[in-house]
């Protein structure tokens, strides 16, 4: 039960369809990082009718901004941001095709309505072990707005990157299961 | 009057700005194992037990414990015996934190114009600056590097002062369970009682310098903050929030008087990443 389920990406539809709240897993290929300035840009182009610099429809969003590398360091300490805020732009971006996001914490119930309605899944991975997360990723490079600098738009590629199920595609919440189950007042 | 020179200040903040971000304090470190060794939910002990190696490859490879390597919040005891010579005290704290950031590879995550345009300063000035003239003639600097994800959860409730000791847990218990995963938990709830609406933030803040879970010098205080663990402890939150008997890891509350009219309780959150470190000179 607590086996951690290695997957190749980009994710297929029928591992996304299997997966379930509390599922572990090891991601390895190819991850993009974005946060809240470049989760802005994506909007507003798709505003515009424009072209987004990643194809959703394979992506992987990663909800993080590094540290700076030091020299010949891939990447500095990488770990989740909090993704709630990001949440006024993901039903959006899944409707757009986006099927896996990472980060860290819970979400609205407008993404978690999303998720369940278009069949996506939100992953959580370790708050504040950015360090050990780092030492997962194989290569980083800036493939879309450069001007933003710790949030500019990243690929990764990564290898046995470690998270949890948080939201699967039926709805179920890890979030809510777990802490329920925890709770006793 | 003793002199001290501008730039021992900046040498040691800038020390501090980097051993704050990749060490963590041996309390903490205790703290976080004693948590997995109580923790009940075996997903929860799985994420300590990776933020617990992460402490080691933090070290081990110079890399920040947390992307976020947080606003410098800098806390000045100055002794008022001291003169700070060859420039000004608050300018040579500011180039401290802009040399730590930059040569120890720290994430700058500090924008001007916080409603406009949100540019990054680039090099993570200005810090939050907490100056107190104390007698002596030395300085104090402590440093903490404070993650947003965490900052951001923070709540400032003005109650009622018929709302008492009561009311207090439970201001307590609501901001930590609205705040649920989102601010890394296990959490240090750092607590503010009394003062006024600044005065009780600061209080809260200060109290996370605290070694972690060593209680408060004052028996009633003391008493308060263990209740209160124990409330945060059956909200089942967990670690990271996906589940678990262990929300924090401890409660710190400073407290001070108030106006007759006034009860503020003002709650400031330290993610399980709790960095922070001191320097006298």
């Amino acid at each position: 039960m607590n086996e951690w389920r290695r997957i190749r990406l980009p994710m297929p539809a029928q591992t996304i369809a299997e997966l379930k709240a509390g599922d572990r897993v090891l991601l390895s290929g190819t991850i993009y990082a974005a946060r809240d300035a470049a989760h802005k840009r994506f909007i507003e182009a798709l505003d515009r009718g424009e072209s987004l610099p990643i194809d959703l429809a394979t992506a992987v969003i990663y909800y993080m901004g590094p540290s700076p590398a030091r020299p010949r360091q891939i990447i500095g300490s990488c770990g989740p941001t909090t993704s709630a805020r990001m949440d006024k732009y993901t039903p959006r971006l899944i409707e757009g095709g986006l099927r896996v996001m990472m980060g860290k914490g819970e979400r609205s119930p407008q993404v978690a309505e999303a998720i369940k309605q278009h069949g996506a899944v939100y992953l959580a991975t370790i708050g504040g072990a950015g360090a050990l997360l780092s030492l997962r990723v194989k290569s980083a490079e800036v493939v879309a707005y450069h001007d933003l600098g710790a949030e500019a738009v990243l690929k990764l590629e990564v290898e046995h990157f470690p998270a949890v199920v948080a939201i699967d595609a039926q709805g179920s919440d890890q979030f809510k299961i777990g802490q329920a189950r925890y709770r006793s007042k | 009057m003793r002199e001290i020179q501008a730039v021992a200040v900046t040498a040691a903040v800038a020390r501090l700005a980097e051993e704050a971000n990749y060490e963590m304090s041996p309390d903490v470190l205790v703290a976080l194992t004693r948590a997995h060794d109580v923790e009940k939910s075996s997903l929860g002990r799985e994420m300590l037990e990776m933020i617990i190696e992460n402490v080691h490859q933090a070290m081990s490879h110079r890399k920040p414990l947390c992307q976020d390597c947080g606003v410098a919040v800098v806390f000045v005891d100055v002794g008022q015996e001291v003169h700070v010579t060859g420039g000004d005290l608050e300018t040579a704290i500011v180039d401290g934190v802009r040399k730590g950031y930059g040569e120890g590879y720290l994430r700058k995550s500090m924008v001007a114009c916080p409603f406009t345009e949100r540019t990054n300063t680039g090099d993570n000035t200005p810090p939050v600056i907490h100056y107190r003239v104390v007698p002596g003639d030395e300085i104090k600097i402590s440093l903490m590097a404070k993650g947003s994800g965490a900052e951001n959860m923070s709540r400032l409730y003005m109650l009622k002062p018929a709302e008492g000791r009561g009311g207090v847990i439970e201001a307590a218990v609501r901001a930590v369970e609205e705040a649920g995963g989102k601010p890394c938990p296990p959490l240090i709830i750092g607590i503010g009682i009394g003062g006024t609406a600044e005065a009780a933030m600061l209080l809260a803040k200060r109290s996370l310098l605290r070694k972690v879970g060593k209680p408060s010098p004052e028996a009633d205080a003391a008493a308060l903050e263990r209740e209160i663990l124990e409330k945060v402890n059956r909200l089942g939150i967990g670690p990271l929030g996906l589940g678990g008997s262990v929300t924090a890891m401890a409660v710190h509350i400073e407290s001070m008087p108030c106006h007759i009219a006034s009860l503020p309780v003002a709650v400031n959150l330290q993610c399980h990443s709790a960095r922070h470190k001191e320097a006298v000179l």
